[in-house]
Parts: structure tokens; C-alpha cells; sequence
């Protein structure tokens, strides 16, 4: 559903992005995972078309997206930190987006809008709000058009205990609607059961990827931290293996 | 686009600078008429509001609201919208907004004391120094990122057409005076909007005896039909030029 091929993006001297390519098909809830600066935040910018890749090209469906904008209809996107217009209330916000994305789909989604509880804030202004409550507002604008794919950027960051199981739980609705997820998260322990593939990157590179079961097998690990936890030593001995015999 | 215009202008408005903006316009050219007994000295003194405060708060209101505006920019641009009619929008809702500002603020009582071609001449050309400066603001904030710097740059940018620009024309007038330069003159008036607007009013004015040789030779440059028209396309040409610039720019920014 999205292909990436050899894109590259740096900031100044940094390279965020060095020569990536990815393939993200339907149906498949991939875990974004990596140090602080890895470029994972860029790889779903480029997606996004957010961010401007210097070279290389990203197909959605099969279709560049270089220049378009109408395949972002079928895009949910939460961001990492969300950013408002200080001065609108939660109300506005909704009623913008929804005018703004009107007929890209029929059947609003507006149930994590019910299980936050947002109604009772919907008058309150952006400004005023905790950055819990805004990545609740986050969420609920990326689930609200039902789209075909998500994308999570750090969605559980800064939510209570409570909240994050409701958007996990929701996360898992969609992934089993046969939806593409994408999530990026340092938490790993939230990511056990909602992942099916993780994608570990480092420096702008792919460093691996695999399905979760392959992974668990190979490790021989149950959690998922403690399996990528291993097969980061097992690269990074590779990594060194080679340069001993170099 | 539409949608995206109307959610800009809907916050302009609320906003508020631009209505003192509006009130202290029509304070000013109330005042002015009312305090001299010929309105045509009224519209003389008015000139000179127009060529220094409509640009300056121009420039520095769309500036400031571009930089402001980047919370709804980074919005959009993850949704399925195009960034031109982003971008396009921002610029129609300011130019709108501060061009009816300008209208209700000069405009009206022009129209009301003074409403010959020299009145109607410029009200035009203040809308025009409205939509150059806002285009210009545009371009200042979509090359710079830092928000100090861009709102520097665009104070620069007023200091340099409203002073050094013809601190600079004088200088090399003194340095070439042995010389007839009195066509490149008219050459130069096409770098500067805010100069081009003052020797159309002037014209208007009939005082363009008191410039001299240069002012006759302005005279049969920019007195006829065809002279109005040139500068008036002059005038487009400084609109588009720094839009179309920043939005080349924005076009690959990365949010």
C-alpha cells in the first residue's frame, strides 16, 4: 500500500533518512521502532508528504505522491505533539477538520470522542488544555474519518493509564477491520499485543525488520522488549564479526 | 481553498488588530479633512500617511499573523489539502481583510471630501501598497523559519522602500549629476511600489511642475493612459512576484 524507494532526507549536515526503503502493505499494524532521533519521526513526515524527501519517491497505492494531496483522505495521522490554533475551542477544531475533509467519508467515527469523554471539554480552548487532553484530541481527529491507514506517532505518550488501554484497545478494533497501522513507541510492553511487525531503524537506516512471531522465534523471548532488546546485541556482533575479519 | 479562506478571515476578524487598525485609519483622515479648510491639502497630508503607515502595518500585522499561524498551518498540511490553497488562502485573507480595512478607513472619507481622480487615484494606490506589502510579508516568512528573524527582515524590508531605497536614487543623482538621468529615473521608479504610488498621485496632483525637468519628463512618461497602465502593471508585477516566490519556497518546506 505505501512503497518508499532509496529516500533520502538530511537536515543540514544530520542525514534523517539514508537511502530508506519500505513496503507497508494492508492489514499489517508495524511497530516503528528506534533511538531518539533514528529519523522515524521524518519517515512518516515524508509520508505524509510533511516532509520533502531530497531524493527518492513514495508510491501510496501505487500512485507518486509527490505533489498530491487527495490521498491523504484516506490518512489518519496523530501527532507526536499536537499543535492547534491557540485561540479555537476542541469544538472548532472538529468542526474545521470535519468541513475540511467533508465527503471523504460517510460514516463518522466518533467513538473514542464518547470513551475520552471530550464532549463535557468541547468548549474549552486549545490553549488551555493539558497535553494529555490534546493528545486525546489528536487521537480522536486521526480515528474520525475512518481512514484506511494510521498513523501513530508516540500515541500513548502522555495519556493516564486508562485512557492509553482505551486507545489500545481501539487500535486493535482497527487493526482487525484490516486496516494499516503505524505506530512508533518507546514503550515497548504496550506494543505486545497490538504489533505484528516490528521495523527497527538507526542512524536513517534500516537496521531490521520482521514479523513478530519470526522474531520471537528467533530470540527465542516471549516479550517483545526483551526480543528486540536481543537482536540488537545479535546486530551489533554481527556488526563488530565483520569488522574483526575486515 | 474556499473553506480554508473562509477560516482565515473568520480569525482575522476576530483578531481585532485589524479593526483598531481600521478605527485609527478613519480617525486620522477624519481629522485631516476636518482640520484643513481645502480638502485638497487635506489629501496632500494624507498622502504621506498612506506611503509610510499602510505599508509598514502591512507588512508587520501579516508577518507577525503568518509566523502565528503556523500551529493551523502544520494542521493542514497532514490533511488532504493542497499547500497552494494553504498558502493562497493565508495571503487572500490578509490582503482582503487589510485591503477593506483601508477602504473603510481612507477610502470612505476620501470619497466623502475629496471624490475627484486624484481621490480615486489614491485609494488605488493604497489598496495596491496593502497587497505588495502583504505579498512581501509572505515572502519574508516563508524564507525565514526563526520568527525574530523573519519579522526583522520584514521591517528591514519597509526601512529599505520607504527610506534607503531613495536615500540611494538621491545619491547617485548627486554623484551622476552631469549627466542626463531623468529617463533612468523613470527606469528606478519601477524597483520601488511605494515610489511608483507616489509619482501617480503626484501627477494627479498637478504639482509635478515643482520637480523640475525630471518631473516632465515623469509627466510624459506616466501622465498618459498608456504610463498609467504600465505602472499599474508594475504594481501586479510586485504582488506576484514575492507570492509566487514564497510559495515556490513553501511548496518544499518541511513542517
Amino acid at each position: 500500500m505505501i512503497v518508499a524507494k532509496n529516500i533520502t532526507k538530511s537536515f543540514s549536515r544530520l542525514k534523517a533518512l539514508d537511502e530508506m526503503s519500505v513496503t507497508f502493505s494492508k492489514g499489517e499494524c508495524i511497530a516503528l521502532l528506534g533511538p531518539n532521533g533514528c529519523g522515524k519521526t521524518t519517515l512518516i513526515k515524508t509520508i505524509l508528504g510533511m516532509v520533502v524527501p531530497d531524493s527518492g519517491t513514495i508510491e501510496f497505492d501505487h500512485e507518486p505522491i509527490a505533489g498530491q494531496w487527495l490521498y491523504r483522505n484516506r490518512i489518519g495521522y496523530m501527532p507526536q505533539i499536537g499543535r492547534y490554533p491557540e485561540n479555537m475551542t476542541i469544538a472548532n477544531v472538529f468542526e474545521m477538520m470535519k468541513d475540511i475533509r467533508k465527503g471523504s467519508c460517510k460514516q463518522l467515527d466518533e467513538d473514542l470522542m464518547e470513551s475520552f469523554e471530550l464532549k463535557a471539554l468541547m468548549h474549552k480552548k486549545m490553549h488551555t488544555l493539558s497535553g494529555g487532553t490534546r493528545q486525546k484530541v489528536s487521537a480522536c481527529l486521526s480515528f474520525l474519518f475512518n481512514p484506511d491507514v494510521l498513523i501513530l506517532d508516540e500515541p500513548t505518550a502522555g495519556l493516564d493509564p486508562v485512557s492509553s488501554e482505551k486507545l489500545k484497545e481501539k487500535i486493535i478494533m482497527q487493526k482487525e477491520k484490516g486496516k494499516l497501522i503505524l505506530i512508533t513507541s518507546h514503550v515497548l510492553s504496550e506494543l505486545d499485543d497490538l504489533v505484528t511487525e516490528v521495523f527497527y531503524m538507526q542512524d536513517g537506516k534500516r537496521v531490521f525488520s520482521k514479523k513478530i512471531l519470526e522474531l520471537k522465534e528467533e530470540t527465542g523471548e516471549e516479550r517483545l522488549s526483551k526480543a528486540v532488546a536481543k537482536m540488537m546485541v545479535l546486530s551489533n556482533e554481527q556488526k563488530h564479526d565483520k569488522s574483526y575479519t575486515f | 481553498m474556499k473553506k480554508i479562506y473562509k477560516y482565515v478571515l473568520l480569525d482575522i476578524i476576530q483578531n481585532k488588530i485589524v479593526l483598531i487598525y481600521t478605527f485609527l485609519l478613519l480617525v486620522i483622515s477624519f481629522s485631516v479633512f476636518t482640520l484643513e479648510s481645502n480638502s485638497a491639502k487635506g489629501l496632500l497630508s494624507l498622502l504621506n500617511i498612506i506611503l509610510i503607515i499602510v505599508p509598514l502595518i502591512c507588512i508587520i500585522f501579516s508577518t507577525i499573523y503568518i509566523y502565528n499561524s503556523s500551529e493551523f498551518i502544520e494542521l493542514l498540511v497532514g490533511q488532504p489539502v493542497k499547500r497552494k490553497s494553504i498558502w493562497l488562502s493565508l495571503f487572500g485573507g490578509l490582503a482582503s481583510s487589510l485591503s477593506l480595512a483601508f477602504f473603510v478607513g481612507v477610502g470612505i472619507p476620501i470619497l466623502l471630501y475629496h471624490a475627484d481622480s486624484t481621490g480615486i487615484m489614491m485609494i488605488a494606490m493604497g489598496l495596491f501598497l496593502t497587497v505588495i506589502f502583504v505579498s512581501i510579508a509572505m515572502f519574508a516568512a516563508g524564507i525565514i523559519r526563526d520568527k525574530a528573524k523573519g519579522i526583522g527582515l520584514s521591517i528591514l524590508l519597509w526601512l529599505y522602500f520607504s527610506l534607503i531605497f531613495d536615500a540611494m536614487v538621491l545619491f547617485l543623482l548627486f554623484q551622476f549629476q552631469d549627466y542626463p538621468l531623468e529617463r533612468v529615473m523613470v527606469f528606478f521608479s519601477f524597483l520601488n511600489p511605494i515610489d511608483l504610488g507616489r509619482i501617480q498621485i503626484l501627477l494627479q496632483m498637478d504639482i509635478s511642475a515643482l520637480m523640475g525637468y525630471t518631473g516632465a519628463i515623469f509627466r510624459e512618461f506616466f501622465g498618459n493612459s498608456l504610463g498609467i497602465m504600465i505602472s499599474f502593471a508594475g504594481l501586479f508585477v510586485w504582488v506576484l512576484f514575492p507570492l509566487l516566490l514564497s510559495l515556490k519556497k513553501f511548496k518544499k518546506k518541511d513542517l
